[in-house]
């Protein structure tokens, strides 16, 4: 590899980055790490870029995280939401991007409800793209932090058997886990019900359960999928009780992973519902070490799209 | 008009069960004789098509002229013209206009203003309900009079059987053909490609087939009860065709079509989000263009149409949930046809033919499909060797959405004839 290998990449996907590829942004994300844990974590890196984050969908733990990164590595960060944009007077989401280049972004970090948006803009502009979630496809730095956490706790991922459970149908956290860690050699299962399971999803390097039991059988990892409430007027499940009964990860279900399995979930949880009320604060979860390595993988893909000269600036 | 004789081609004329090297003498805007070493006087046109193929000329009976209402997206004289380009010399256009095409006054319009073009005929098929909202009839002995040749709510569907019922006993005294697109709308709400491996991998919605293999066999039943000549748009999945053969075997008055998209493209094409390869039906999988080669190789499929579909530019390039479904079609039909299908040996020339002119002309019962002496000249003259790329930007139809541009195809009409005038070439 280069030593600047992925400057002026986009960031739209896991599914076709290859094992060294990951390897390099959980490696620099390991040294933001050390940034963001001393007393004063703010560097120069990028000091004198603008970062524009333009978020089309509510979200605060991913803008916050992204708003942060830039920050503890001085860049200038601009936050646009959807309701502020000019869509709302019609604008394409072209002229939106256009606008956005000719105002010199040096990156734009976009969060879309729909499928591929980024994919489209980054072939539209010559600035990096980097996908903060679109739709039901990618949220590729949530698969990054989800495997930076996985390899922080665990250790290398070859062979950890990772169990992702809930509404896989619905779910871009789903979809990137899948290409990200059965590259980077994890046995990925996944676990719900058939009404939350896409078409042809068993056809990916994947294995599909519809029982916690044969799901979580020896599972290393146990990530909990957040479930959208709305989804039951779709007759996509009858009851939030029947699905906790059934789907929900609690001190009893969590029995038939491993017993050191860690608990993970990207945010925001409905405890109760698809988590037990009292397992996220529990010693297997890692779910507020996921937070804090997000903030470190996307100062490493800040770092690495925008090719800055080293981290410390 | 001159005297035109079309020397020494081969003639594919699947009415009169000819195949073979003819001449084709054009006089007075009919055909006078199809044979062996016509006998030319000095003031005769003589037209070499020694290699070409000459044949009755196509007709496509499902494209979107998008007038009236729609001018930027296609006018009549560019969707004629593009028509012409293709080696069309006559085209079936939707009612799917702003307003919906559901009176007679807009077909008198329609059906005046196309013979000023002076390109590809015209023939008008009119709305099945009122706005196309599923919930009255149209006037369809006023349209029949007024010149519509079938009727159809093509993409909005009619869901409530009742009412499919009605229209179809309606249309069936009427004698009027009812087009239907077939989709249980319920079972594909919010869909925009093809259910399958790549709509999970992609995140998009999917239209899952059975949605459309549903409403086929609604559709075939419908036609036993009620008798009405019944014609089901474009069929993209291998069940679809299954169901159609099941229906005639029973004897439903029913016919089919298949586009030139369906047996060439999967869709794969849609990767990258590609909004050039968003249609409905969508984009199905290679066991399903195996199947509808298949399907016009045996006649299950009577009819190749392509539902040209023209957007301007700028509605294609948005979020691909949200950009419009369609793409033209009549400038690269005939060469997917040639390329995909008789170039592989799956289809024989005549009943390609046969599926492009002949059974289009029967399905929607109108004049045209033959070169039999008497009939009016409407001729497709075809370079079926000659190697070409596809270039969208040339096109004369004003959409450009084609998921072919760029690609090498075989074949081209080089000579169209539209009542013994020459249209184009």
């Amino acid at each position: 590899m280069s030593t600047k290998p992925l400057a002026g990449c986009d960031l739209l996907g896991l599914k076709g980055l290859d094992r060294e590829t990951l390897g390099h942004y959980l490696t620099t994300a390991a040294e933001f790490e050390k940034i963001i844990k001393r007393d004063i974590k703010k560097v120069p890196t990028l000091k004198g870029k603008s970062v524009i984050t333009l978020f089309y969908e509510n979200s605060t733990r991913t803008r916050t995280s992204f708003e942060a990164a830039g920050k503890y590595m001085s860049a200038d960060v601009i936050n646009i939401s959807g309701s502020t944009s000019s869509t709302t007077k019609g604008e394409s989401l072209r002229d939106t991007f256009l606008t956005l280049q000719a105002l010199t972004a040096d990156c734009i970090i976009m969060r879309t409800p729909f499928s591929g948006a980024p994919e489209q803009a980054a072939a539209w502009v010559d600035v990096p793209v980097i996908n903060a979630g679109d739709g039901m496809h990618e949220h590729p730095t949530q698969g990054l932090l989800d495997a930076y956490t996985i390899q922080k706790v665990k250790g290398p991922l070859d062979g950890l058997k990772v169990a992702i459970v809930g509404d896989v149908a619905h779910s871009r956290v789903a979809r990137s886990n899948v290409w990200g860690l059965s590259t980077l050699g994890a046995d990925v299962h996944l676990v719900g019900p058939n009404t939350l399971m896409p078409r042809d999803i068993s056809q990916l390097p994947v294995t599909v359960h519809n029982t916690l039991e044969s799901g979580l059988a020896g599972a290393d990892v146990v990530m909990v999928l957040r479930l959208q409430l709305e989804r039951m007027s779709k007759a996509l499940f009858p009851t939030a009780r029947e699905y906790h009964m059934t789907f929900g990860i609690n001190e009893a279900t969590l029995r038939y992973a491993k017993p050191d399995a860690i608990v993970m979930h990207p945010g925001p949880m409905n405890r109760g519902l698809e988590i037990g009320g009292d397992l996220p604060d529990g010693h297997q979860s890692v779910i507020c070490q996921q937070v804090t390595s997000g903030v470190a993988v996307r100062m490493a893909a800040l770092y690495l799209l925008l090719g800055a000269d080293g981290i410390e600036g | 008009m001159k005297t035109i004789l079309l020397r020494g081609g081969h003639v594919v004329d699947p009415a009169n069960n000819i195949d073979a090297i003819n001449d084709v003498l054009i006089l007075n805007g009919v055909i006078k004789a199809v044979g062996q070493n016509i006998d030319v006087t000095a003031d005769i046109d003589v037209r070499d098509c020694t290699g070409l193929i000459v044949a009755p000329g196509l007709i496509d009976i499902h494209v979107h002229l998008r007038e009236p209402g729609q001018e930027y997206k296609e006018d009549l004289a560019s969707g004629l013209g593009a028509a012409a380009a293709g080696g069309f010399t006559a085209v079936a256009c939707m009612p799917n206009t702003a307003p919906v095409i559901d009176s007679a006054p807009i077909v008198r319009d329609l059906v005046t203003r196309a013979k000023d073009v002076h390109k590809a005929r015209l023939w008008v098929i009119a709305a099945l309900s009122k706005g196309m909202k599923n919930t009255e009839l149209t006037e369809m002995a006023d349209l029949k009079a007024a010149g519509a040749v079938a009727v159809s709510d093509d993409a909005y569907q009619v869901q409530d059987p009742l009412f499919l019922r009605r229209a179809m006993e309606y249309a069936a005294m009427v004698n009027l053909p009812v087009l239907l697109h077939c989709e249980n709308t319920t079972l594909s709400e919010g869909g925009v490609m093809n259910e399958g491996l790549v709509s999970t991998e992609l995140g998009l919605k999917g239209l899952p087939r059975e949605a459309y293999e549903l409403d086929v066999a609604r559709a075939g039943l419908l036609a036993m009860l009620t008798g009405a000549k019944t014609h089901i748009l474009h069929v993209s999945t291998r069940g679809e065709a299954e169901l159609v053969r099941h229906f005639k075997q029973k004897g439903a008055p029913l016919t089919a079509e298949t586009g030139p998209h369906y047996w060439c493209v999967t869709d794969e094409a849609v990767q990258g989000y590609n909004t050039h390869a968003k249609m409905n039906p969508p984009l199905r999988t290679s066991d399903d263009c195996a199947a509808m080669a298949a399907a016009v190789a045996d006649g299950t499929m009577d009819a190749i149409a392509t539902d040209h579909a023209p957007h301007a530019d700028y509605e294609k390039t948005q979020e691909f949930a949200l950009a419009p479904f369609g793409i033209v079609g009549l400038e690269t039909s005939l060469a997917l046809g040639i390329t995909y299908l008789i170039k592989t040996g799956k289809v024989s020339w005549t009943r390609f033919i046969d599926a492009m002119s002949t059974q289009p002309a029967k399905i929607i019962g109108v004049a045209g499909g033959t070169l039999t002496p008497g009939a009016a000249a409407d001729v497709t003259v075809i370079a079926p060797d000659v190697t070409w790329v596809v270039d969208a930007a040339s096109f004369v139809s004003k959409g450009r959405n084609t998921p072919f541009d760029g690609v090498e195809l075989r074949g081209r009409a080089v000579m169209t004839i539209v009542g013994g005038e020459v249209v184009h070439g």
